[in-house]
């Protein structure tokens, strides 16, 4: 009875190293340019406009066709089916049709015996453009009302008149940069021809059935001619969403086309230049408050840059105003949405999807108020928190009905002697002219499901092989996140045998069809969920068939520790399939999911869009030297609400990735783009993502040890993906407080993000000036 | 022409024959030897995902170095061992305590940077480097991760070890057999056009200069840290390629007593401490250029000739008065090095010229070297402004200044007005305003993806404020305090 009491190796909750992390450090780990190539491979590259918008006048691709090594020169017009790879819009042509609308849209693709062959043809295209007016930022696009979609509005009560009404009133207005992706695998795709005209499609992508279903699309044939695979991604991040299915189109025409296997990766500043980003916004704000700092009215005004096509921005944006609240009740409050269309690259999902950008600005706000009335930030939060009679209700209609912010501030305060280091960092700033310090604590509340209600749904595959052995497969795509070993813990737990049973296998539409991408932080409550469900029916299959042979009542029979107990009989788990196989019991099943209590109606912005909340709260402490702007993150300190955690490592690595992350897109990572819409930093030579040296001094991470999520999700657990990408909010604010003590601390400096060097130094000088004009006047 | 270069990869001695000198190792790894584990993730050296180990005879050792596979020429590896992550390899399948600890800490999530990281972290192994943070931090610089955060991976760093001499003289007697001491010439024909393609690798300055006049168009490669990114990223055909990277005269760094020589084929890592014990900004300004791995490869005569405005040695190197020396056939010249940059892409280099070595002279007392250099990263970046100076203070007086930036024109270039301005005045605030005024005058910056001509005008000016400021000691001035390299010449412990 000893080992009946140990316990199975994986279990949930346990910390689970990645279950490819020896793959990973020997080098084994095979991404899909890994592969060995096929003798007769082609290799793809696609060529980009020149213009950010015009008329292509004419395209004479002859010397490209007979340039050495070409073997085929694929235009608009050589696509069978449909010209578009857009999630939902129709919008983005796969290859540009007479109208081009940012610099980097493919307008057409070559493939040849070898990548350097195919790029050294592309170049003898003549192209010849008819230059249109070019749309490129956000402020032009509002000018011109160039958008997407229509402005959205969201919000409840009188904002107007309570902020008329209001005896404290502030405004202000700044800018929150975009960030590329950088996942360290570029874009990718490989296809083979199979008989019939079917394709089969290697590609680096989190939503393998919107790939399958585009590349269909394109090829002009139904969706079962198409299979996606994918074991695993370099990173994704939200930038293998939408994107992967133009290279995946590209490489099937290919191999369609000329019955021979065809790749396509794009090398990095293609890939940067090419793919979308996390959208950047101009945020303005009018807030009124009383005395104490309470909020009583608020309009809040963002506008995006969604960049030339609609992709995911109608989504994206929602969320920047479902999170435009962060975790603070506002009473009377408007927020208004602008979705600019500009001739730039279509920017698309990035972690957070558009709540980091929401989310920043009101937290920008409540250091206005703070240093307004010269009150502490983390009272002013504490006191604007959810919570307390009438005071929980989001402006989009939902009832905040797990909030533990309160509890995990207050904790992460003491914890990080957060009150004690504000008074030490007012000591330090006295006595230190050229160098300043700065401290913010921020909290973080971020809605979990897809808020397009039916993608929250997932399936699995599991089968039980006659040995015992269990072959898993579901709907999520790896992309270093974890997932594959959380699920797998998930089933080795319902199965009660060792995770090292459950062999992972790579994405594949043909095993789980019409999955939702692996996106919003729903991998493991939706993968898992399905896949428990699998595991639940061929156990119940096991479960009935001992109770008929072996004369018991079901509830006799338990799982534990590899075994199967029967009462008094004991058997292996690999035992109990052997017979169930002889006794012919389907050892197979699929397993769906669909997450309950979910609605919204997207026409008046009300409904409960969100399963549950994630929270989270973080504290950083920077430097920053007044004379050049340089800054630096000197200790931060998490306290991140995972729920009962499925695997506390994989999430406390999510926890940190993401701060850091999020760390690097408020502080270096700067897009510049020229007049003319041009990327400039389009490789890790001008883009810069953090390092090592990045990572503050001092980082403490803790998980909240009394969460628990209120919704039944697998095993109580929460999400974990996309919420601690907002814990770096604090660095942001911390580089604004130091900022400010230039100053007497009343006054808030303009600051936009990212805080470069050159961005901090411009705050500064700006606020030495007011202050020196002030003391002038 | 001998068109055969050896190297040692696992034990054994590998042969290549007519491959073309441009291919690059990593290119090599992935497509013709099926070692996929080594990836791409830049081809430009600066995320680290290609890095592979390369080790090269140090008497009766031998040195292992971390370096950037995607922009390394093949026929650079002649007569050295090449190491990749499948060189960890044992046939038991176990692994490497530097792979185990990076598995134990869960310092690897999509993993695509991590055997990058791992050949990082064994390299620092190899050489047995400082476990401090800031070093592994530093051995660290040239690898991005984006999905970890580094902490996991600092903390798998932090508990390995390091190599004992046994490992490091392993391969000795096999490098051995494989050196050579004639000039490796090779030749090909180019895939994509009908370019006849040459390699020059001598071994001799003079062979060298024999070869240089020959051939006056030659491209010169020594570390490849920037010629490698006209192959990889401009997708240039280099018609002839004359490689000093073997030429071990020029790698050798002489202390006159007065003055310290260093060859052009020096390494920014083996210069660095040396520099650092006289200039000890210098030091560290060297130690932000690029990531261990572009300061294995980079070398200061690379630095100096491509004639580049953000170059981070010249700046340096000018303020601290050095001097360049030119060679010729059998001529030497020279000259201060600020004359050398005429303009932009513009150098003071006849045709079959090269720079053999520059002559930095050790500082007086009463001398006050700074370096700054600003970016928007701080580790492995280009920089935005560099400002240098050397400021003589006599008594209360400036009896000399010189002052140097990069960024703020098209060549590395002196603060005329500003030097005027301070030179026979009071060493005050006063003054130091008046020559951050006077500045404005030197430059006319640009702006562009790193900074705003505002930012630059406006931050040069606070440098020589900040200077002023830590020569009297006016209170903190840096964020970033001198820290520690991640290994330096020879292996520590």
């Amino acid at each position: 009875m000893a080992e009946m009491l140990s316990e199975i190796k994986g279990a949930v909750h346990k910390e689970l190293r990645h279950d490819s992390a020896h793959k990973h450090v020997s080098g084994d780990a095979v991404y899909i340019d890994d592969l060995p190539e096929p003798k007769n491979l082609l290799h793809i590259y696609v060529a980009m406009s020149e213009k950010p918008h015009a008329r292509i006048t004419s395209m004479d691709l002859a010397a490209v066709r007979t340039a050495k090594d070409v073997v085929l020169a694929l235009t608009a017009d050589d696509i069978p089916g449909h010209n578009d790879v857009s999630p939902f819009a129709g919008d983005d042509p796969l290859l540009a049709d007479g109208l081009v609308e940012y610099i980097g849209q493919p307008i057409f693709a070559v493939a040849a015996e070898t990548l350097e062959a195919a790029r050294a043809g592309a170049k003898l295209a003549k192209v010849q453009y008819e230059a249109l007016p070019a749309v490129t930022t956000i402020d032009q696009a509002l000018a011109a009302d160039s958008a997407i979609e229509p402005m959205q509005t969201m919000g409840h009560g009188d904002p107007e008149r309570a902020l008329a009404s209001a005896s404290h009133r502030t405004q202000g207005s700044f800018r929150i940069g975009g960030q590329d992706h950088f996942y360290l695998e570029g874009q990718i795709a490989v296809a083979t021809p199979q008989e019939d005209g079917d394709v089969h499609v290697f590609s680096s992508t989190q939503h393998p059935s919107e790939v399958q279903h585009l590349v269909a699309h394109v090829l002009g044939r139904p969706t079962n001619a198409v299979t996606v695979e994918v074991r695993r991604m370099g990173g994704g991040f939200g930038g293998k969403e939408t994107h992967p299915a133009m290279f995946a189109a590209l490489s099937a025409l290919v191999a369609v086309k000329t019955d021979r296997p065809a790749k396509l990766r794009l090398d990095r500043d293609d890939d940067m230049v090419v793919t979308g980003k996390r959208h950047d916004f101009r945020y303005d704000y009018d807030i009124g408050y009383n005395s104490d700092g309470l909020i009583t009215g608020i309009s809040i005004d963002m506008a995006s840059r969604c960049g030339r096509s609609t992709d995911l921005s109608p989504a994206i944006n929602d969320r920047a105003m479902f999170h435009a609240d962060n975790c603070y009740f506002l009473s009377d409050v408007v927020i208004k949405s602008h979705r600019c269309k500009t001739h730039t690259v279509s920017n698309t999902a990035f972690r957070g999807f558009g709540g980091p950008q929401g989310m920043l600005g009101i937290e920008y706000a409540l250091d206005d108020i703070a240093r307004a009335l010269g009150k502490d930030p983390l009272g002013i939060r504490l006191l604007n928190l959810y919570g307390g009679e009438g005071r929980t209700t989001t402006p989009y209609g939902m009832t905040v009905e797990d909030n533990i912010a309160p509890e995990l501030m207050e904790t992460l305060a003491d914890q990080s002697g957060y009150r004690g280091r504000r008074q030490e960092i007012k000591q330090f700033n006295a006595s230190s002219p050229f160098l300043k310090k700065g401290i913010a604590l921020t909290p973080v509340r971020f809605g979990i499901s897809f808020t397009t209600t039916h993608l929250n749904q997932a399936g699995a595959l599991v089968h039980v092989y006659a040995d015992g052995s269990v072959h898993l497969n579901h709907g999520g795509t790896e992309m270093g996140q974890g997932l594959f070993v959380k699920v797998a813990q998930v089933v080795a737990e319902e199965f009660q045998i060792d995770v090292d049973h459950i062999k992972i296998t790579a994405t594949t539409t043909a095993k789980v069809p019409n999955t939702s991408a692996t996106a919003a932080s729903s991998g493991s409550d939706l993968n898992g969920m399905a896949a428990l469900d699998a595991a639940r029916k061929i156990k119940a299959r096991l479960v009935n068939f001992a109770a008929e042979k072996y004369e018991c009542p079901t509830d006799r029979i338990s799982f534990r520790n590899n075994h199967v107990y029967i009462e008094n009989r004991e058997m292996t788990f690999a035992d109990l399939v052997r017979e169930a196989y002889l006794g012919r019991v389907s050892l197979s099943s699929t397993g769906f999911y669909k997450t309950p209590k979910i609605h919204y109606d997207r026409a008046t912005h009300k409904g409960r869009p969100f399963f549950y909340f994630c929270y989270g709260a973080a504290v950083s402490e920077v430097i920053i030297d007044t004379l050049t702007g340089e800054n630096r993150v000197l200790r931060t300190d998490i306290l991140h609400d995972a729920g009962r955690s499925l695997n506390p490592a994989i999430d406390k690595g999510q926890i940190e990735g993401g701060f850091v992350q999020g760390m690097g897109w408020l502080t270096t990572e700067e897009l510049v783009f020229s007049d003319d819409g041009r990327l400039m930093t389009h490789a890790p030579s001008t883009y810069k993502i953090p390092t090592a040296s990045d990572r503050p001094d001092q980082m403490n991470i803790e998980l909240y040890k009394r969460g628990r999520n209120v919704e039944a999700t697998i095993h109580r657990s929460k999400a974990v993906g996309e919420p601690p990408f907002m814990l770096a909010n604090s660095v942001f604010l911390a580089i604004r407080d130091a900022i400010a003590s230039v100053g007497d601390g009343t006054q808030s400096p303009d600051l936009n993000a990212p805080a470069t060097p050159e961005e901090v130094l411009r705050s500064v000088q700006a606020l030495q000036a007011a202050i020196t004009q002030r003391a002038g006047d | 022409m001998s068109n055969v270069i050896r190297f040692l990869l696992d034990g054994e001695v590998v042969e290549l024959a007519g491959v073309d000198p441009t291919d690059t190792v990593l290119n090599h790894l992935r497509y013709r030897m099926a070692r996929t584990g080594t990836k791409e993730g830049c081809a430009e050296g600066d995320c680290g995902a290609c890095t592979v180990i390369v080790g090269e005879l140090d008497g009766d050792s031998v040195r292992y170095q971390a370096v950037n596979a995607c922009i390394l020429f093949l026929p650079v590896l002649d007569g050295k061992e090449l190491l990749t992550v499948e060189s960890l390899r044992k046939p038991d399948g176990s692994l490497h305590p530097v792979q185990q600890a990076m598995v134990d800490t869960h310092g690897s999530q999509c993993g695509f940077c991590t055997p990058g990281i791992v050949m990082s972290l064994y390299a620092h192994w190899l050489m047995s480097g400082p476990t401090d943070t800031a070093s592994i931090e530093d051995a660290l610089a040239g690898n991005l991760c984006r999905c970890t955060g580094y902490g996991p991976i600092i903390e798998a760093a932090q508990k390995v070890g390091g190599a004992d001499d046994a490992v490091r003289r392993a391969q000795v007697a096999a490098l051995r057999s494989i050196q050579r001491t004639e000039t490796l010439k090779m030749q090909a024909k180019s895939r994509l056009t009908s370019l006849e393609k040459q390699y020059f690798a001598p071994v001799t300055v003079d062979a060298l200069a024999d070869i240089a006049a020959a051939y006056p168009d030659a491209t010169f490669l020594a570390g490849g840290t920037d010629v490698g990114l006209w192959v990889t990223k401009q997708h240039r055909e280099l018609e002839t390629v004359i490689y000093i990277g073997d030429v071990a005269d020029l790698k050798v760094i002489d202390d006159t007593g007065e003055a310290l020589e260093i060859g052009a084929g020096v390494s920014y890592t083996d210069e660095m401490d040396t520099l650092a014990q006289y200039y000890p900004d210098m030091g560290e300004l060297i130690r932000r250029i690029g990531s261990v791995q572009i300061r294995n490869s980079g070398t200061i005569g690379g630095n100096i000739a491509n004639g580049s405005p953000i170059g981070d040695s010249m700046p340096a190197l000018i303020a601290a008065g050095a001097t360049l020396v030119l060679r010729k056939g059998a001529d030497q010249r020279m000259m201060p090095l600020e004359d050398y940059f005429i303009d932009y892409g513009k150098q003071d280099l006849l045709p079959g010229e090269f720079v053999e070595k520059v002559i930095v002279p050790k500082p007086a007392t009463n001398q006050h070297f700074r370096a700054y250099k600003l970016s928007k990263r701080f580790d492995q970046d280009i920089s935005a402004v560099c400002g240098c100076f050397r400021l003589t203070l006599d008594g209360g007086t400036v009896a000399d200044a010189r002052i140097c930036y990069g960024g703020m024109a098209a060549t590395p270039k002196r603060a005329t007005a500003a030097e005027a301005a301070l030179v026979g005045k009071p060493w005050s605030e006063a003054t130091v305003r008046a020559a951050m005024q006077a500045m404005e005058a030197d430059y006319t910056p640009l702006t562009d993806m790193r900074a705003s001509a505002d930012y630059r005008m406006a931050s040069a000016k606070n440098l020589l404020l900040k200077a002023y400021a830590e020569i009297e000691a006016k209170g903190p001035t840096r964020v970033l305090e001198h820290r520690e390299t991640a290994c330096g010449e020879r292996a520590h412990g």
